[in-house]
């Protein structure tokens, strides 16, 4: 019962085109029929797996300094070779077995925390919209006064004073960035009450955790995954702003943000040090946004 | 009564705002171990505690810190010896002038390239601005701001890699950030284009013969407004914190490059003092969106 509400109010009068093939199979076709949404996922899914995979696909090790090597360049350029195909940086670490360990740190710190902003922030957003009035303002206002920080500012000072870490970064970004959940929770939640299954459930005298977990969350989860996608190319995106600031993870520690901050002395002599990690996030980052994009089309029902 | 929930509203939020500000240099226990470096002598420390006031209770410390705060005075920046504050205003128009044209940058990109998408469905030229809506969006700005140096500072040497001063200066910092915002507004204007085209007067206006660069700048544009303003007055917080990293990448001398030097330097007071002023420009920012917002939709009126 609890979706059949969404969708009776979303399909209107109109005929349903081949009412014998289900609802998830229809999504799926409407996923696989663009071609961008599926090398997205291509994309994200060979990063990961490249990450899963990393000690079998180098022979170097990240965070090995050998200083007769140093500044080597890529294999394309004069003096490039095999051996250090994507080159060395500053102190003679393999640059691409630094970028396949460095996407561990990107998607772990990425995935964890949209994991904890994600739970603390659909929380947030079932109260508030579901009780409303006092328990609705002290949310909104908590809300507002997150949002009035620039996110990046908040995680920085925090980390700042707690020190940089895995842990601390997956924490930060976490705490700081669910109230995007919050509102589009509240908000839904604020209409969906209304909507006749919920009052049948009233009506029925169900209790309220009971209303809000089975009737209210699961109409709500199609937009929070949507928005937990990009949530996740957004938390990279900061990993990586936070560890070229110095704040991320510490030294030596393959992190792209932090390879970039360490490349971009050398621009005009070592161009590929602080222009190769970035590939790497705006691939990874772009992946996922295509992805998310095409997840939204699919779940939205206005979309055909 | 909107408008007095509005105000109550931006006032907790700038209580929210110092009380963060506050706890933020409790969050590791002892603030005063996080401001002196680590080979500061016990007696040190202990005078720098008295000094700073950190040996009276949390909760007399924190009413200090809110009166205080209410007249503007953070205590002294301990790298600059004078007052937080002033140290911030000082920089405030420099993060302000390149706020500012990053957002003038990026509505002179996102709106004729909206409009152009909107108008032109399914075309080659639709699908290439989708294309640079998702790079944009993708791109990690520090990045973005490195590979203009490369190309720009260092291969081409038209533009100085760094600093303020002349126009020159101010063109890859201002871009940087314009294409770090743009494809937002872009995605804005495209849709809400889209909405209005279909509208009933629209087709009116076509069929009284108007041209099409009357209907899509008379009277599309202007019933498409709304969103669009507000998405760039929304924009100036996200702007602000991406100035952070900018202005380090350019060395651009203002808040951002204030604020994470402060950080570096353990000049927490000073931090302080950024943080809640950079807050206190997003949130008058938001609210007069806010307002605004109900001001020009008078559908939202009652809400």
């Amino acid at each position: 019962m609890g979706n059949t509400g969404l969708e009776t109010a979303a399909a209107p009068a109109v005929e349903i085109p081949q009412p014998t093939v289900p609802e998830w199979k229809r999504k799926y076709r409407k996923f696989v029929k663009n071609p961008i949404g599926i090398i997205g996922l291509a994309v994200v899914l060979a990063i990961v797996l490249i990450s899963i995979a990393a000690p079998l696909l180098t022979r170097h090790d990240p965070i090995e300094v050998n200083l007769e090597k140093k500044l080597l360049p890529p294999v394309w350029q004069e003096n490039g070779t095999w051996e250090h195909w994507l080159g060395t940086d500053d102190v003679g670490r393999d640059v691409w077995s630094r970028l396949i360990y460095g996407a561990r740190i990107s998607l772990s710190v990425g995935f964890f925390a949209v994991i904890i902003s994600l739970t603390l922030g659909t929380a947030v957003g079932l109260l508030a919209g579901y009780f409303r009035g006092k328990t609705d303002f002290v949310i909104s206002t908590v809300i507002d006064i997150m949002m009035a920080f620039p996110f990046i500012l908040l995680a920085l000072a925090v980390i700042a004073v707690l020190g940089p870490s895995l842990m601390n970064m997956i924490l930060v970004l976490g705490f700081t960035d669910w109230t995007q959940y919050a509102r589009l929770v509240r908000g839904e939640v604020i209409s969906l009450r209304e909507q006749e299954f919920v009052q049948a459930g009233y009506a029925l005298g169900s209790q309220h955790w009971r209303i809000i977990w089975r009737h209210l969350l699961p109409n709500c989860l199609p937009s929070v995954i949507v928005l937990a996608t990009l949530a996740l190319a957004r938390a990279i995106l900061m990993e990586s702003s936070l560890s070229f600031l110095g704040l991320g993870v510490s030294a030596p520690t393959p992190s792209w943000g932090y390879m970039m901050s360490t490349g971009r002395p050398y621009i005009a002599t070592a161009w590929w040090l602080a222009t190769l990690p970035g590939i790497a996030i705006l691939l990874t980052v772009l992946g996922i946004n295509l992805a998310g994009d095409r997840l939204r089309d699919m779940l939205d029902p206005k979309v055909d | 009564m909107a408008l007095l929930t509005q105000i109550i509203r931006i006032i907790l939020v700038l209580f929210g705002i110092s009380t963060i500000a506050f706890f933020l240099i409790h969050l590791s226990g002892d603030p005063v171990l996080l401001m002196l470096p680590p080979e500061a002598t016990q007696e040190e420390v202990e005078a720098f505690r008295r000094q700073m006031g950190f040996d009276r209770p949390l909760s007399e410390q924190y009413l200090h810190f809110l009166s205080q705060a209410v007249r503007g005075d953070f205590g002294n920046s301990l790298k600059f010896n004078q007052p937080s504050l002033e140290v911030v205003l000082e920089r405030i128009p420099a993060t302000l002038e390149l706020t500012f044209y990053a957002i003038l940058l990026s509505v002179l990109i996102a709106v004729p390239l909206g409009i152009y998408s909107a108008v032109n469905r399914n075309s080659l030229a639709e699908n290439l601005v989708t294309v640079m809506v998702f790079l944009g969006q993708s791109m990690p700005i520090f990045w973005t701001g490195i590979m203009l140096m490369l190309l720009f500072g260092v291969k081409l040497q038209w533009l100085p890699v760094s600093g303020r001063g002349t126009w020159a200066h101010l063109i890859m910092p201002a871009f940087t950030l314009a294409v770090w915002v743009a494809p937002t507004t872009l995605r804005i204007v495209r849709s809400s284009m889209l909405e209005v085209l279909q509208q009933d007067y629209i087709r009116t206006a076509r069929s009284k013969g108007l041209s099409e660069k009357v209907v899509i700048y008379k009277h599309a544009l202007k019933n498409a407004a709304i969103p669009i303003i507000t998405i760039i007055g929304f924009q100036i917080g996200k702007l602000l914190g991406g100035a952070v990293v900018t202005e380090s990448v350019f060395a651009w001398p203002g808040v951002g490059q204030l604020v994470v030097k402060a950080i570096y330097t353990a000049d927490y007071p000073l931090v302080q003092a950024c943080v809640i002023v950079l807050a206190l420009i997003v949130a008058a920012m938001n609210f007069t969106v806010d307002t605004m917002y109900r001001y020009l939709n008078p559908k939202i009126k009652s809400g």
